[in-house]
């Protein structure tokens, strides 16, 4: 049973990533573009689906509480500020999507809460999961680094590394569905950031050596670790050569790959521990009772219609969007 | 009363569930109205109906919306302010919500779309269904946050294991008469709420001499359905007063103003509790038996008094005190209203009644004031308990948050929810300013699903464009 709910949460989380990824990035390299057009398409190629991808994170938080309630409790505790600054970004981006064409004069402003609202969600996202694998500072199971203790220059390393993985992801859900000068710029886009990714993975490791990082041992305790890698390797791979045939329709599937492995060795390096060191999944796992209570209503039941959901919600809207066709006025 | 970063994040809670709790409470009274209005289109035929339809529509969108960015909020709060409240409850308040989530938001997310976008391409029954399906989302959503809440008041159910609740009867928690009082209660008032809205506009267009045929059916049936309900919700309001009285003790004192153990006890209309000296200034009380009766349906039942409950046990008295008070003086507004609204109407003499007209579009406010200090004396009432009895407030806060980042985020909270309150608003404003239009209803059947609020996007007065988003 814990395990049914230890999946259900990987898969919520890994598809959270994957998918508000995609707009998050989007939202970065909206940053970047100047003109209107360019602006319009972009968020044309994302507006479908942005709300939908979001509520995964309300899924993963609610998994969190109801199944694991310790890890629950400590972590969005500890997190305080980050948390509460990423949620009201996630509000602002929100909200621009909607109130930035009812607007000539104001444009500018949402436009700003736009990308600054995704930057800092994003940010303070890579900026956790850095914080994690860094490892917080605990006393006795509880937070004890205070209000800034998750402010590394690690954790602010991982936070640039998420901003270039999701524009990055951002770039090539562009290529997929726009046309003309937004999916060139993204074509061009794709193999620099792509070469970011990598150069942060790069000195990720080296700190991690550097610094001798406590995950670094799961890798030498568990050899079979490395699978992970390897297909993130071979997926790098192809990525650069459907980059260099002008193929739009697979880079995408393979940063959601890397994704996928990146995801898969941080959350192996990281078992049987929730929070590294401190929380383990069984001893985090809320009793029995309730983990049964949520099984057949929402494990087996609502979990399976909502993948449905998400599956048809993508079908009605593949293909290209055409770049002409804003929704504004 | 010292600054605290507790006290600072029970004001956070209070401010943020405050700012969320106006739009769905209306958003559930909403789409239960664009349901029933759905099913008269279909069965009378009328375009009316129609057009009245795709007015909230709109409005729905908007609100909706502002429901949903200020709710994902509520899912983080828990953890981030109260971590031993949630660590504590949490295999019961979690596997609550993760019910919501999942029941309430997938009907929601999902027939949503349909609703908006999915007219020309669905047929009439299934449009209807999608409507009805929202409509539901709402309503388990609000189910769920009870069941949620009603535990929090009178815990029940569970067993304490190494500090923690653990749940042993998933029934009693759900299915106990706490809840089942509380949820009516909540749901009628979304209801009421809805109907109050609708009724304001229809008013609002009548005395501008806009919209006739809309205008009065607006009227008629908002004020009509508030008659009908709000004998009802006051019949529920009262069964809630019996379950307060029969868990909570501490918060009936508080409500009552009442000092003194009393057997039978007399009912304090008004007054100004004096917390000091233990006393009512002002007060005007009604005699024995009356106070018995109203708390216990009982002639001869005691009701105590906070003087035999422990200070440190004591709710903040003048807050449900109050709060009390304005929900029940809106509660009868309402009723009065309603009921006199809808006698003239039934004369056909509404129209003409320009006083009464202005009175029922001034009353929009109303039901919001009457939810909020409803859930004020819910709330507030309850402390010093976060569940009731069980835990203390004070116990349940994130024990090393700071004063310093306590004040921060509620500073942010504060000024990004004033900041995107105002332009949601001035949009349902302006959206209802414009009125309903009278025009050959085609949705475009190219446009974006998943968008809260971009109906408020097609101004009529404009060609609306939407994304052509893939094939």
């Amino acid at each position: 049973m814990v395990m049914f709910w230890v999946s259900l949460l990987a898969i919520s989380i890994l598809l959270y990533v994957i998918l508000d990824g995609v707009d998050l990035g989007v939202g970065l390299l909206f940053g970047l573009a100047k003109d209107e057009a360019r602006r319009g398409a972009m968020l044309s190629a994302v507006a479908p689906i942005w709300d939908g991808n979001e509520t995964w994170l309300v899924v993963t938080a609610v998994i969190l509480w109801g199944a694991f309630p310790l890890v629950y409790a400590t972590l969005l505790s500890a997190l305080y500020l980050p948390l509460i600054v990423m949620l009201l970004g996630l509000i602002l981006r929100g909200v621009a999507f909607e109130f930035r064409y009812k607007t000539q004069r104001l444009r500018w402003i949402w436009d700003l809460s736009f990308a600054g609202g995704s930057l800092i969600a994003t940010f303070i996202q890579g900026m956790t999961v850095g914080a994690l694998v860094e490892g917080l500072q605990f006393t006795n199971g509880e937070y004890s680094g205070g209000p800034v203790g998750w402010l590394t220059p690690f954790a602010c390393i991982c936070g640039i590394g998420l901003c270039l993985g999701y524009a990055l992801l951002g770039a090539c859900w562009l290529v997929r569905k726009c046309e003309d000068k937004v999916c060139d710029v993204a074509r061009r886009q794709i193999p620099i950031l792509a070469v970011g990714v990598l150069a942060f993975l790069v000195v990720v490791f080296a700190y991690a050596l550097v610094e001798n990082l406590p995950i670094l041992h799961r890798w030498i305790d568990r050899p079979y670790l490395f699978i992970f890698p390897s297909i993130g390797a071979i997926a790098a791979i192809v990525l650069a050569l459907s980059i260099l045939n002008h193929n739009d329709y697979l880079p995408f599937y393979m940063v959601a790959l890397i994704f996928v492995s990146a995801f898969g060795t941080l959350a192996l390096s990281f078992w049987p521990y929730m929070i590294p060191s401190v929380i383990a999944v069984d001893q985090a796992a809320a009793p029995l009772s309730s983990l049964v209570f949520m099984f057949w209503g929402c494990g087996v039941i609502v979990f399976p219609l909502m993948l449905v959901y998400t599956v048809v919600s993508y079908s009605v809207f593949r293909g290209k969007v055409r770049p002409t066709d804003g929704y504004g006025h | 009363m010292d600054i605290t970063a507790l006290l600072l994040s029970r004001i956070q809670f209070a401010f943020t569930i405050t700012f969320h709790i106006i739009f769905p409470s209306f958003t559930i009274g909403l789409a239960a109205w664009l349901t029933v209005l759905e099913t008269l289109g279909l069965a009378t035929g009328r375009p009316v109906y129609r057009v009245i339809f795709e007015f909230w529509l709109k409005i729905f969108g908007v609100a909706f919306g502002l429901g949903v960015v200020s709710g994902i909020v509520m899912a983080f709060q828990f953890g981030t302010n109260w971590s031993v409240l949630s660590r504590m409850s949490g295999p019961i308040q979690g596997p609550l919500l993760m019910y919501e989530t999942f029941t309430a938001f997938m009907l929601e997310a999902s027939f949503f779309g349909v609703l908006i976008f999915g007219r020309s391409r669905v047929p009439p029954w299934f449009y209807l269904f999608s409507t009805a399906m929202v409509a539901l989302g709402t309503t388990f959503s609000a189910f769920w946050i009870m069941v949620n809440n009603s535990w929090m008041q009178v815990p029940t159910g569970y067993v304490m294991e190494n500090g923690s609740f653990v749940p042993n009867d998933w029934t009693k928690i759900i299915f106990n008469s706490v809840v089942w009082s509380r949820f009516p209660h909540m749901l009628l008032a979304s209801y009421l709420t809805g109907a109050f809205c609708v009724a304001a506009t229809g008013a609002w267009y009548v005395l501008r001499k806009l919209y006739h045929a809309e205008s009065r059916i607006m009227l008629r049936m908002g004020l009509g359905l508030a008659a009908a309900l709000m004998p009802i919700q006051l019949f529920f309001g009262h069964l809630n007063g019996i379950y307060v009285d029969t868990y909570q003790p501490s918060k009936m004192a508080a409500i009552e103003g009442r000092w003194n153990d009393e057997k039978p006890a007399g009912e304090v209309l008004f007054a100004w509790p004096d917390v000091e000296h233990r006393r009512n200034q002002f007060a005007i009380t009604l005699p024995p038996p009356l106070g018995s009766l109203i708390d216990s349906d009982s002639l001869t039942a005691g009701e105590a008094g906070l003087n035999s409950i422990p200070r440190e046990n004591w709710p903040p008295v003048v807050v449900p005190f109050f709060a009390f008070r304005v929900m029940v003086g809106c509660g009868l507004l309402m009723l009065g209203l309603a009921w006199l609204g809808s006698y003239q109407s039934y004369r056909h003499r509404l129209a003409y009644n320009r006083p009464l007209l202005w009175l029922t579009f001034l009353s929009f406010p109303l039901p919001f004031v009457a939810i909020i200090t409803g859930w004020f004396t819910a709330e507030v009432g309850r402390q010093p308990w976060v569940v009731y009895g069980m835990l203390r407030t004070a116990d349940a806060v994130t024990p090393f948050l700071t004063t310093r980042e306590a004040t921060i985020s509620l500073t942010i909270f504060c000024s990004v929810y004033a900041f995107i309150f105002l332009f949601g608003t001035f949009y349902i404003y302006r959206l209802i300013r414009i009125g309903p239009v009278r025009k050959q209803f085609e949705v475009p059947h190219l446009v974006v699903p998943n968008r809260p609020m971009s109906l408020a996007d097609d101004e009529p007065l404009q060609t609306p464009s939407h994304i052509i988003a893939g094939e």
